[in-house]
C-alpha cells in the first residue's frame, strides 16, 4: 500500500514497509543480511532497530492526519530489551501526547511474539 | 603509550590502520569507515548518500542514519576502554538532535566511553560535520558487558592484525 514511508529514502534504504492493521498501522522489516550488526549472532544492528522503531514513530504522528509539515525529531531514546534475530521485524507506536507544539511518541518493536519485544523507542517531535 | 598498553585493543589504535568495520555488515553496507581509535575514544565517518535522507524537501539525513553512526562508534568507544575481550550489547541510547545536519556533507561520530564499572559501561558522543564542537546531533549509551567473547568484530580484527604481523 502506499504510505508516507514512501516519500523518505532511508525508509526505502531499510527495506521498510507499512500493513495496516485493524484500527492502527504497522511497520514491518524484513530481514536481509545487509542489516546485521552481530555476524556470528546474525543479530541485526542496534542502530537498524532505532532507526525502525524512530519510523515507526514518525509514521504514526503522520498517519494521525493535518500535518503540515514533517514532524522533526528533537530527541530519540532506544531500549534494547532482547538480541534482534534473522527474522521479520514488527512495529507500532502510539502518540503518548498530542500537544500543539510537541508529540511524545512510544514505539514498540517485536519478531515473532508482540509479548516479547526487541526494543521499545521513546521520541519527542516538533510539530 | 604506555599508558595504552593496558587496553586489549590497543594495537589497532591510531589512525584506522585496521578495517574495524569490515566484520559488521550493516556498517559496511552503510559505507562507515574507522577515522581514529584510541584509548575509550572511537571517531567514525559517514559518507552522505541521497538515500540516508529522511526529508527530501530540505534534504537532511534521517535521524536513524544518524543513530546508527552515533550506536556504531560508541560500541567501538566501549571496545576500546576494554582491558580484555567481553561480549558488549547496548542497554540504552538517547541522541538529542541539535539540528539539521547540513546536505552533501559526510557525517562524524566521536565518542568517549567515559566510565566503566565491572559489568557496565558509561559513552557519550557528538555527530558533526566538521568540529566536534558545533556538533548536530549527542548522545548518550549505555553498555553492558557479557563474560566473555565469543568470535566477536574486534576479535577477529585483532587476529588479523597479529597474522598481518607474522608475514
Amino acid at each position: 500500500m502506499n504510505s508516507p514511508l514512501d516519500a523518505i529514502p532511508y525508509a526505502r534504504f531499510l527495506g521498510v514497509g507499512v500493513e495496516r492493521r485493524g484500527e492502527g498501522v504497522e511497520t514491518v522489516l524484513p530481514f536481509r543480511d545487509e542489516l546485521v550488526g552481530n555476524a556470528v549472532l546474525r543479530a541485526l544492528h542496534g542502530g537498524v532497530l532505532g532507526a525502525f522503531l524512530e519510523l515507526t514513530a514518525l509514521l504514526r504522528l503522520l498517519d494521525e492526519g493535518d500535518a503540515t509539515r514533517v514532524p522533526r525529531p528533537i530527541n530519540f531514546t532506544v531500549d534494547y530489551l532482547r538480541s534482534a534475530g534473522p527474522m521479520t521485524t514488527r512495529g507500532r507506536a502510539e502518540i503518548f501526547k498530542l500537544g500543539r507544539r510537541v508529540a511524545v511518541v512510544h514505539a514498540v518493536a517485536w519478531q515473532d511474539d508482540p509479548e516479547r519485544p526487541v526494543a521499545a523507542g521513546n521520541g519527542k517531535f516538533l510539530l | 603509550m604506555s599508558e595504552s598498553q593496558e587496553y586489549v585493543l590497543a594495537p589497532l589504535f591510531g589512525k584506522a590502520m585496521v578495517d574495524l568495520i569490515a566484520h559488521t555488515p550493516h556498517a559496511k553496507h552503510l559505507g562507515m569507515r574507522v577515522v581514529e581509535t584510541a584509548p575509550r575514544t572511537a571517531v567514525l565517518v559517514l559518507p552522505y548518500r541521497a538515500e540516508f535522507v529522511g526529508d527530501p524537501r530540505r534534504r537532511v539525513v534521517f535521524g536513524g542514519a544518524i543513530t546508527t553512526l552515533l550506536d556504531h562508534a560508541s560500541g567501538l568507544a566501549v571496545a576500546c576502554a576494554m582491558t580484555e575481550l567481553r561480549a558488549i550489547a547496548t542497554v540504552d541510547l538517547r541522541v538529542d538532535y541539535l539540528r539539521a545536519a547540513v546536505p552533501d556533507r559526510d557525517l562524524y561520530a566521536r565518542a568517549e566511553c567515559y566510565r566503566t564499572t565491572k559489568n557496565v559501561a558509561f559513552v557519550r558522543g557528538v555527530a558533526y560535520e566538521e568540529d566536534p564542537a558545533d556538533s548536530f546531533a549527542s548522545c548518550l549509551a549505555t553498555f553492558m558487558l557479557g563474560p566473555g567473547n565469543i568470535g566477536g568484530a574486534y576479535a577477529r580484527a585483532l587476529e588479523e592484525h597479529r597474522k598481518g604481523g607474522e608475514r
